[in-house]
């Protein structure tokens, strides 16, 4: 393959003013790379999902002279050699193929110079697309410091590649970046660059090998062209053959049937001999790096203990690195509980007031109802969750930026391995018991996609802040307030015991997971440990108002759906003769009751049984009386299977949907001993099949709903966040469907069994 | 035969081989355990797994399991 250039360069679509430059950000994780791309880009960011892949797109222009430039920022990799879908995403979008995605016209490559041969590794991999390379090489105050000194100018050309000393964090060397990256441009616009082809600078792994992938090359193209619609790289090909079990090689296998699989176990048979294909790969690439660097890099000999080894002997201690690490925990769980609250409250306020306002100044009706109990209340109950995602996001920022996090992860890793996954999962699920939504978005740094998902899955499992004021609830009614032990109360074990059930199942879960849906081979542990560095808070910042926004935009948006459903369920159909039998009820209290507090009781008596009776009346109400006999086993008579479905969008609904029930208007809270002495005194219908007249809850009856809220995933926000975390419906479906399952099974043994003894 | 998880915390190494197949085997390789490296086993974490090792210029961190993919070859500046 010599001329093949893989993609013509225009597409009927092309603008006929000069297209964007488009610049695609390559390099290591941990070598400063989202630095770099702040720095070049700004706020012009933006971020979007690849179909089909968790993986996120991230974009943003700068103008260099005359030339837009876009850059493309992708995700940190140590290598092109894809594994999962995910890793695909680079060499796709490299290599032109991605959907939507026209070639890039040049890759930025930001490089960590204190660690060169590892990064110039991926290097040697991006030359070999062919697309010009600029090097941005960051950290040299690091390398300074650890006494290596590099000669730029000698690399450059040693590397073929023009390379640019840069300090990311410090904003320096930004202006000689920018003129290469235009001069670079400008050249290759000139030349007419159109894409990737194998050009004479790919790296000869091994004679035979790059003979047998280019006859093969010739061979599946055109087949692969007739499958998928489009030619196949040689890269491809090569990627296909070195990565047994790989993603090129999955997918051309998936295009073209079976046997390929034995075309390419040939091909690795006949070239590897002794030794695999990607242990070839590794000693030629390292050989070649190693070559290049001679001359170019000077040690001082003498190798010194970093300030990060230092701090290395403390927060991994056999008994002060947990002592550090509980402390740490402590804080971050500390803070989304405790500090987000007068936030929270705030907001949550504030959208009551809003609602009070728009209330106040529309006639009652329809409308009035949507935008206020539909609208302001559902679009509140979502952003009251920003206070808690902010601190979290904030943290884990600090921690991640400063190199802690690995260290963490580095602590649990055996603890968590016990359930099948790593110890990068330990802090999502942790933060889950703050609230799930944060604690999903946090699964971000699992690169693994079977160990993230199933992380996703099991995070709702915790039981979170939102869970708390419905477990107050029902064991401070029903729950006897006795002492069993010393200091212990029985209220207390209730309320740990439904925190450890929690995790007890996310743990079998997640153990059922990774050998079952997720099955595969253990992802590989080999992390990095970053030296620790101060935490670069210009980039924190950026995150955070990145989650922010996509937070409130996207999850909000799927929310505000879900409420306004969930609304007109628990609307219409708003019979008039309630009303009218309620206008009539107020009517007669005026006439009746005297000027004073007890006629504003009574008024606001009628009001509450009005809502009460619409409530009752609406389709919501209707549901409860139909779904009661599935939930009649559990114990449970209409008015709290209807109180239940009505909290599926949020569980801590459950308490004011209660209240209306109850009659007692929406605005009790878990302290509200009104909603107590009424469930406490509530007792079943006349026409109630289990035992008419008989007290509604027992303990039997409250643990089984306590069960059901601890297990179920009643959270609109968690589902669409899964939705929009794991890029597929499939997945918050299935979280949704397993755990409400699990729920109700759950509670239906512990009724049965707990109603015998 | 000795491999990387049977290093001393202290001890120096240099690689001689990664022996093993699929994404962990070429992960390694790909991190830069191929012949010849240097490596030194800083630590093994508090509860026994996984171990830290530095590598060439940096330090990672690897399970046992992973570790007795490598095969390495002990310096004689570090202890038996």
């Amino acid at each position: 393959m010599t001329s093949a250039r893989v993609h013509s360069q225009g597409t009927p679509a092309e603008p006929v003013v000069p297209r964007r430059i488009r610049v695609v950000v390559v390099g290591n994780p941990n070598a400063g790379k989202s630095t770099i791309f702040n720095r070049l880009t700004g706020l012009s960011q933006k971020v979007a999902n690849y179909p089909g892949v968790t993986v996120e797109k991230k974009t943003g222009h700068r103008k260099i002279r005359e030339l837009d430039m876009e850059f493309i920022d992708l995700p940190g990799t140590y290598s092109l050699a894809a594994h999962s879908p995910d890793e695909m995403v680079a060499v796709d979008l490299l290599l032109g193929h991605a959907e939507g995605e026209p070639p890039p016209d040049l890759v930025l490559q930001v490089v960590d110079a204190s660690n060169l041969e590892r990064n110039l590794y991926l290097l040697s991999q991006v030359l070999d697309l062919g697309v010009p390379v600029v090097v941005a090489l960051n950290m040299i105050d690091i390398a300074q410091a650890r006494g290596i000194s590099i000669d730029a100018e000698k690399i450059s050309s040693a590397l073929g590649a023009s390379v640019v000393p840069v300090e990311g964090h410090r904003g320096l060397g930004f202006s000689q970046l920018e003129a290469v990256l235009h001069d670079v441009a400008a050249r290759t616009r000139v030349s007419g660059f159109g894409g990737p082809a194998s050009g004479p600078r790919s790296l000869k792994l091994h004679d035979e090998l790059h003979e047998k992938v280019e006859v093969l090359t010739r061979e599946v193209s055109p087949l692969f062209e007739r499958a998928e619609g489009r030619k196949l790289h040689s890269f491809e090909v090569l990627r296909a053959v070195i990565d047994r079990g790989g993603h090129a090689e999955g997918r051309i296998v998936k295009a073209l049937g079976q046997p390929w699989l034995e075309h390419f176990e040939a091909v690795r048979r006949a070239v590897a001999g002794p030794m695999e294909l990607p242990a070839l790969e590794a000693k030629v690439r390292y050989g070649w790096v190693r070559e290049r660097l001679v001359g170019c890099v000077t040690r001082t000999a003498v190798r010194r203990t970093t300030p990060s080894e230092r701090i290395d002997r403390l927060l991994t201690h056999k008994v002060l690195g947990f002592v550090v690490f509980g402390g740490v925990m402590l804080l971050v769980f500390q803070s989304i509980f405790a500090w987000a609250k007068p936030l929270m409250e705030g907001l949550d306020g504030l959208f009551q007031a809003l609602g009070a306002v728009v209330e106040a100044s529309m006639s009652e009706g329809a409308l009035r109802s949507l935008l206020v109990d539909g609208v302001i209340a559902g679009v509140g109950m979502i952003v009251v969750f920003l206070p808690q995602i902010l601190i979290l996001f904030l943290f884990i920022g600090l921690l991640e930026d400063c190199g802690y996090m690995a260290r963490a992860a580095f602590l649990m890793d055996r603890i968590m391995q016990k359930c099948g996954l790593s110890g990068k999962s330990f802090i999502p699920m942790l933060s889950g018991f703050a609230c799930a939504v944060p604690g999903i978005i946090a699964t971000r740094v699992i690169e693994d996609r079977r160990d993230r998902l199933a992380t996703i899955l099991v995070t709702p499992l915790m039981s979170c802040s939102a869970r708390l004021p419905v477990y107050a609830i029902f064991i401070g009614t029903f729950i006897p307030d006795r002492s069993i032990f010393v200091g212990m109360g029985l209220q207390g074990l209730t309320l740990f015991a439904l925190y450890v059930l929690g995790i007890v199942t996310a743990v079998m879960v997640a153990w059922l997971l990774r050998r079952t849906l997720l099955k595969g081979a253990k992802a590989p542990f080999v992390m990095e440990l970053p030296s620790y560095k101060v935490p670069a808070l210009r980039g924190v910042m950026y995150r955070l108002y990145e989650r922010a926004v996509a937070f409130l935009l996207r999850a909000g948006t799927t929310i505000l759906a879900m409420a306004v459903v969930v609304w007109a369920l628990a609307y219409f159909p708003h019979r008039g003769e309630i009303a009218v039998r309620h206008t009539l009820e107020r009517d007669r209290v005026a006439r009746e009751v005297p000027e004073g507090e007890a006629r504003l009781a009574a008024l606001a008596a009628v009001s509450q049984s009005e809502a009460g009776d619409f409530l009752r009346e609406s389709f919501f109400g209707q549901a409860g009386r139909a779904v009661e006999p599935f939930f009649r086993p559990l114990g449970w008579d209409w008015k709290i299977s209807m109180a239940v479905l009505a909290s599926f969008p949020a569980r801590e609904v459950v308490i004011s949907t209660l209240g209306i029930i109850y009659n007692l208007g929406q605005d009790v809270d878990e302290r509200s001993n009104a909603l107590r002495d009424s469930l406490k005194s509530a007792v079943r219908e006349t026409d109630d099949p289990v035992a008419p007249g008989v007290p509604v809850y027992d303990v039997p009856v409250a643990l089984s709903i306590l069960v059901f809220f601890a297990l179920c995933c009643q959270c609109g926000a968690t589902v669409a966040t899964i939705k929009r975390e794991s890029n597929s419906w499939r997945w918050a479906i299935f979280a949704f469907s397993y755990m409400t399952a699990l729920a109700y099974v759950a509670s239906l043994i512990l009724y049965q069994v707990g109603s015998r003894l | 035969m000795v491999t990387l998880k049977d290093l001393q915390p202290g001890d120096h190494a240099r690689v001689l081989r990664c022996r093993g197949t699929g994404a962990i085997f070429q992960r390694l390789c790909e991190m830069g355990f191929v012949a010849g490296a240097p490596v030194r086993l800083v630590r093994f974490a508090p509860l026994g797994d996984p171990l830290e090792v530095e590598l060439t210029d940096y330090h990672l961190s690897l399970r046992k399991s992973e570790a007795g993919m490598i095969e390495v070859e002990r310096d004689i500046r570090s202890g038996p």
